[in-house]
């Protein structure tokens, strides 16, 4: 049974905690224990609760009903600081460093070695720099901060947490960013962290990553607690299920669109050929045929994002040819594109996708108007009649048109400008992580979506990080690897392992 | 838009009518228009008049702000423009002459018409900030104005310039149906086209809107020579009114009471979302208010006191802290938005 | 414990070396760049006049640009927050045509001068908790800021007031000789003062990181536990003291209160520091570039005035520089947002 509960006493123990906002009730009577020298995984679906629950515990947030205790003494936390008064320290997904100042400044700021005439900086990069090495890492503390790669920016972030003593480490998605080298040693970081005793709450969505680096598993769902577990007691299927309440066999449904046959006998929709830029990808060749779905694979950083937006027109290409049915192009921006009938959702739909404060409506209809120009407004009742078939079509909610997108949750924003795409009746359609960072029940429904669109037409490009989604929808998978494409597949003949086997090939050794 | 809109517009609104209601108590003669000669006087007509020039540069900064910028040189331009067309009637042989005026006319809007390129093309080209590309022209314009003139303020005896500031059509002074006419055709255009909503869309985030295949560095171009042409306008006006170029003092401060009245209207300085209507009724709202001041017998120099605490009063009452005050919600109100900011749901 | 090892020091060639000043460095290089225009525009106008760098103008490059040292100082504070005060000229003129009225009222100089001072000061605490509190833009906050100061400037006086105080004169008169020909004058020595205590704070106090910080990002700065709050106030705070100051310099300089003194001050001082190598988004900047950069608008004004051509000349100039500068600064940052 649970040995440990009896002997190591919790760190932190949340208990019945309530927080209502106006409205809604964002999380009702849930629990939380962390305890000493353990990872300690938080798990749900967007909306479930997560970070309402890490602001409570951070200070964020006021609490209304439950309690809040450290170390055995109960606590109230006004603010951020009265939280890492009390030990505990996070490390956000976007790393809440300032990137104009130096590393070891980072490390140190507000906690400076201080002389009677100020600060002594000799002393503030000696001390960082001890407290960098603690942690295994060596950099140039008087390096800026913003010389170094989002995932050793993460590491100076955790070394300042350690600065403050803390007790409690928070890391709040920190792996999205990374590729796998950099996850490997964010991992041994944390495990360091862990023997040395620090209880570790670790929130992601990653679920191998999960399986791989924690000891226990919270789960949430719409606000409440489904419970805790032990992760070898909680095999993922099971996971799945308590986060989105119905079974993994809803995605498996899906497998049928990979085994379809493509008809390749006519020309292609889209043929690129040593499609290349300096500095950003050796050239590359990749085509799709009607009704296909073409995925690629890769590592963060491998250049895959690169490749489509190259195909886009939202770079520029310093080499290659491109033809659309077989007649050459040259596509220099993205209206050009989208007059080619080639559509790209990008994979940061915050910055990229959706203009937040337009409504749901006008965000969708914004490829048609903009296809149209700025002279040939597009008439209310055809704005009406496409926003309805689109909104019922890819299930988006809350499903009041006049709605700001930018008040929408991850999935529903993902399902709008997926929507303002397809609207525009493209004959290829580029995916850059459409399903990335959304819950479970949206993934679905839009992979759903493409599999439907590709069956009756449609030409894909599908790009994500999750390689059973890849398997799952294309047809072909050109494999990238550190800006260059390595080699093009037909999914059939693969399965996950096979798949990152060829993404990591002989030359750089072990893969995980 | 119009449920939305319509709640912007309400508090403007509102303060314009209790405006004129607060003057029209204190000097009932306020509003009274009298006709004569088929052209209507009154204090409301004078108003209209004088506001001519704010309104056009109001007009332009509005669209500027629109897509996310803003634009300090109207003022500098105003000044060239004016500078320009004087120059030229002054120095021609037939200052008189309707050809004369014409020509020094075209000449001055031609001018303003380039420095609207100058700073596109600083803008939405070279992607340089755009309150520091306007500040160029902000500073670098008035020298160029006071060269063009000598240095000293060019004087010009014209009938048919003098018409601009001070005629009449169909009982209306020129100057108003000018700058009506504008805000009009402006207005048309943004709203019967698309280019309102795709201006708002780059407004409110410029790199979506260029994926989605909107032309965002033609929209953020054109916004700064429409601007800048009205503000070329604005000049002409201006020195019509005083019939003479005064490059210090052409459009002093103009471009604060122009960002005034749009932020009166309830665009926000942020861009995207913008209203042409609001603008407008922040004019009435600033020109009411100088009239205001004026009839108390403030001297003009002494008035922006004045306008400080009108804009204090209204970013107060604009401010979300003081609606939390008064809801007595601060702290859960204060954490949750200041962190909307970086969560993409509202509501965890 | 595995040992994580970036790129950053596993060789020491002299490219590396390089680029490891660079990366330390990489904020110094727009400052750099103007002190590099700065001797250009000296060995230029030398060069082209024979008699420009003597210690007589040098000096007086000093002086009749006090004022605008000691508003850069405050304006540098306030851009590293990535704010803006457009308030500072007109609170130099309200500041100083009350420090003339009141001096001319009988009152003692010991009085008049930290009370002006203190005006400054009010009215940036004004825009600080505008800014800070009410979530209202810098531009606008310091707007009304503007449009307050320079309407109470003109409710003190509708014009120019003389000033006969020698207390308050004698700032500026008294001269001390040093060297050469080389002089200064107590508001030189005031500027340079302020200069220096601006650096050291920047530098040396937890409350001058947090502006950097707060600059870099704000909400970065509140979690790790600064005040961030408090010291965007300060700043402002600090702008309008500056302010105050100044007004005081200038009277002292010209002799009397104006009240339509200062009228586009605050762009020339944004120039200033902007050329100076201070960044308008905020996080990047030196107190010491901004005096490079007043130094540059003196002599340009400077050179101009030997020239004998018009003095409207000294703004398109600075206009054309700092656009040239901006230029520089625009590709230098895109070229370090490339790698995607």
């Amino acid at each position: 049974m649970d040995e440990d509960a009896d002997v190591v006493p919790p760190l932190v123990e949340m208990r019945g905690v309530t927080i209502r906002f106006p409205g809604v009730l964002a999380l009702d009577g849930v629990d939380l224990v962390l305890r000493p020298g353990e990872v300690h995984a938080l798990m749900g679906e967007n909306g479930a609760g997560k970070s309402t629950l890490i602001k409570a515990l951070t200070g964020v947030y006021a609490i209304d009903e439950g309690s809040i205790t450290v170390a055995g003494e109960r606590r109230t936390f006004g603010s951020t600081t009265d939280a890492q008064g009390a030990g505990i320290s996070t490390v956000y997904q976007e790393v809440s460093l300032c990137t104009n100042l130096s590393v070891g400044e980072n490390v140190m700021l507000g906690h400076e070695p201080r002389r009677r005439r100020g600060i002594d900086w000799r002393a503030v990069h000696i001390e960082a720099a001890r407290h960098l090495q603690s942690l295994g890492v060596e950099l140039d503390t008087r390096s800026a901060l913003s010389s170094h790669s989002i995932a050793v920016q993460q590491l100076v972030a955790i070394s300042r947490a350690m600065v403050l003593d803390a007790q409690v480490l928070i890391l709040d998605e920190p792996t999205s960013s990374l590729d796998r080298d950099e996850v490997e040693r964010l991992f041994a970081v944390i495990r360091d962290l862990r023997d040395k005793g620090v209880a570790i709450l670790f929130v992601s969505h990653f679920l191998d990553q999960v399986y791989e680096i924690a000891e226990r598993i919270t789960v949430l769902r719409n606000g409440a607690l489904v419970g805790e577990f032990r992760v070898e007691e909680l095999p993922r299927a099971a996971l799945v299920a308590k986060m989105i309440g119905r079974a993994m066999e809803d995605l498996e449904a899906i497998s049928s669109s990979s085994e379809r046959t493509i008809d390749r006998t006519r020309p292609p929709v889209l043929r690129a050929t040593g499609l290349g830029r300096r500095g950003a990808l050796a050239p590359a060749d990749i085509d799709v045929y009607q009704g296909e779905v073409v995925g690629i694979a890769g590592l963060l950083g491998s250049g895959r994002t690169e490749l489509v937006r190259l195909i886009y027109g939202a770079d520029r290409a310093d080499t290659g040819e491109l033809e659309i049915n077989g007649v050459a192009v040259r596509l220099t921006s993205p209206r050009h594109a989208l007059a080619h009938q080639i559509a790209f959702s990008s994979e940061d739909r915050r910055a990229e996708g959706i203009i937040a404060d337009l409504t749901i409506a006008e965000n969708i209809v914004l490829g048609i108007q903009a296809q149209r120009g700025w002279r040939r407004k597009v008439r209310r009742a055809e704005q009406d009649e496409v926003v309805e078939d689109y909104m019922s079509a890819l299930g988006i909610r809350p499903s009041d048109p006049t709605l700001l997108a930018g008040n929408l949750s991850g999935g529903n924003q993902q399902k709008v400008v997926l929507a303002r795409w397809l609207a525009t009746a493209p004959a290829l359609i580029i995916l850059d992580e459409p399903t990335r960072g959304i819950d479970i029940g949206a993934k679905a429904d839009i992979q759903r979506k493409v599999s439907e669109l590709s069956a009756q037409g449609l030409a894909v490009i599908f790009i994500s990080s999750e390689l059973e989604e890849v398997l799952r929808l294309a047809q072909r998978v050109v494999v990238m690897r550190d800006r260059r494409q390595i080699g093009q597949l037909e999914s059939s003949d693969l399965d996950v392992d096979r798949l990152i086997e060829y993404m990591a090939d002989s030359s750089e050794g072990n893969v995980a | 838009m119009t449920r939305m809109m319509r709640h912007r517009l309400l508090w403007p609104s509102v303060c314009l009518v209790a405006l004129i209601v607060l003057n029209t108590i204190a000097r009932p003669q306020f509003i009274s228009i009298t006709l004569r000669d088929g052209e209507l006087y009154g204090p409301l007509i004078d108003s209209l008049r004088q506001g001519a020039p704010l309104m056009l540069v109001a007009l332009g900064m509005t669209v500027v702000i629109a897509t996310r910028g803003i634009d300090l040189s109207v003022g500098a331009v105003m000044a060239v423009s004016g500078a320009v067309t004087l120059t030229i009637i002054s120095g021609s042989g037939q200052p008189g002459s309707l050809g004369t005026v014409a020509f020094a006319i075209t000449a001055g809007l031609v001018v303003a018409f380039g420095l609207g390129i100058w700073n596109g093309f600083l803008v939405a080209v070279l992607r340089i900030q755009p309150i520091i590309a306007t500040l160029v022209l902000m500073l670098a314009g008035r020298g160029v104005a006071l060269l063009i003139t000598g240095g000293f303020i060019a004087t010009v005896v014209s009938p048919p310039f003098k018409y601009l500031a001070s005629g009449y059509l169909l009982g209306l002074p020129v100057a108003f149906i000018i700058a009506a006419a504008a805000v009009v055709l402006v207005a048309v255009v943004e709203r019967r086209t698309a280019l309102g909503v795709l201006t708002e869309a780059v407004g409110i985030n410029p790199e979506a809107s260029r994926l989605a295949g909107v032309r965002a560095r033609g929209i953020t171009f054109s916004a700064y020579v429409l601007s800048a042409t009205l503000a070329g306008v604005a000049g002409l006006i201006y020195s019509s009114n005083i019939m003479a170029a005064d490059a210090n003092a052409a459009g002093y401060l103009i471009e604060l009471y122009a960002i005034l009245a749009v932020v009166l209207g309830g665009t926000s300085l942020m861009g995207g979302k913008f209203s042409i209507a609001g603008t407008v009724i922040g004019v009435l709202i600033i020109q009411t208010l100088n009239s205001t001041i004026l009839f108390l017998g403030v001297p003009s120099a002494e008035s922006p006191v004045f306008f400080a605490a009108v804009v204090i009063l209204v970013v107060l009452i604009q401010a979300p802290r003081l609606h939390q005050l008064v809801r007595g919600q601060l702290d859960r109100q204060r954490s949750r938005t200041r962190d909307r900011r970086g969560d993409p749901e509202v509501v965890a | 414990m595995t040992t994580v090892v970036t790129a950053d020091n596993r060789r020491t060639s002299s490219a590396q070396q390089v680029r490891t000043f660079v990366s330390r460095h990489a904020s110094v290089m727009p400052t750099l760049a103007a002190v590099a225009v700065f001797v250009l525009l000296l060995v230029g106008a030398q060069a082209y006049f024979g008699n420009f760098l003597t210690p007589r103008n040098m000096s007086a490059l000093l002086l009749d640009n006090a004022y605008l040292l000691i508003l850069a100082v405050g304006m540098t504070f306030v851009i590293l927050t990535a704010g803006i005060d457009l308030s500072v000229g007109s609170v130099m003129a309200l500041t100083g045509i009350l420090c003339a009225k009141l001096l001319a009222d009988g009152l003692p100089a010991a009085v008049v001068v930290p009370a002006t001072i203190l005006v400054g000061s009010l009215i940036g605490a004004l825009i600080g908790l505008l800014v800070q509190y009410f979530d209202v833009q810098p531009f606008i906050a310091s707007l009304a800021g503007l449009f307050l100061a320079r309407g109470l400037a003109f409710v003190v006086s509708l014009d120019s007031i003389r000033v006969e105080a020698t207390s308050v004169l004698s700032l500026q008169t008294t001269r001390f000789r040093f060297g050469t020909g080389w002089y200064i004058t107590p508001t030189g020595i005031m500027a340079l003062l302020v200069v220096a205590i601006g650096a050291l704070v920047l530098l040396y106090t937890r409350f001058g990181r947090t502006v950097y910080a707060v600059g870099g990002s704000e909400q970065s700065a509140r979690l790790m536990g600064l005040n961030a709050a408090r010291t965007k106030i300060l700043v402002y705070v600090i702008s309008g003291t500056c302010a105050g100051l100044a007004g005081l310099v200038l009277t002292a300089y010209s002799g009397a209160g104006y009240p339509r003194n200062g009228i586009g001050t605050e762009l020339d001082v944004i120039a200033a520091v902007v050329i100076g190598g201070t960044l308008l988004s905020g996080g990047t900047g030196y107190v010491l570039g901004s005096m490079i950069g007043v130094f540059v608008y003196g002599t340009i004004k400077t050179v101009i005035s030997f020239l004998g051509a018009e003095q409207s000349w000294t703004r398109i100039i600075v206009g054309l520089l700092l656009l040239l500068f901006i230029v520089i600064q625009r590709f230098i940052v895109f070229r370090s947002e490339r790698p995607r």
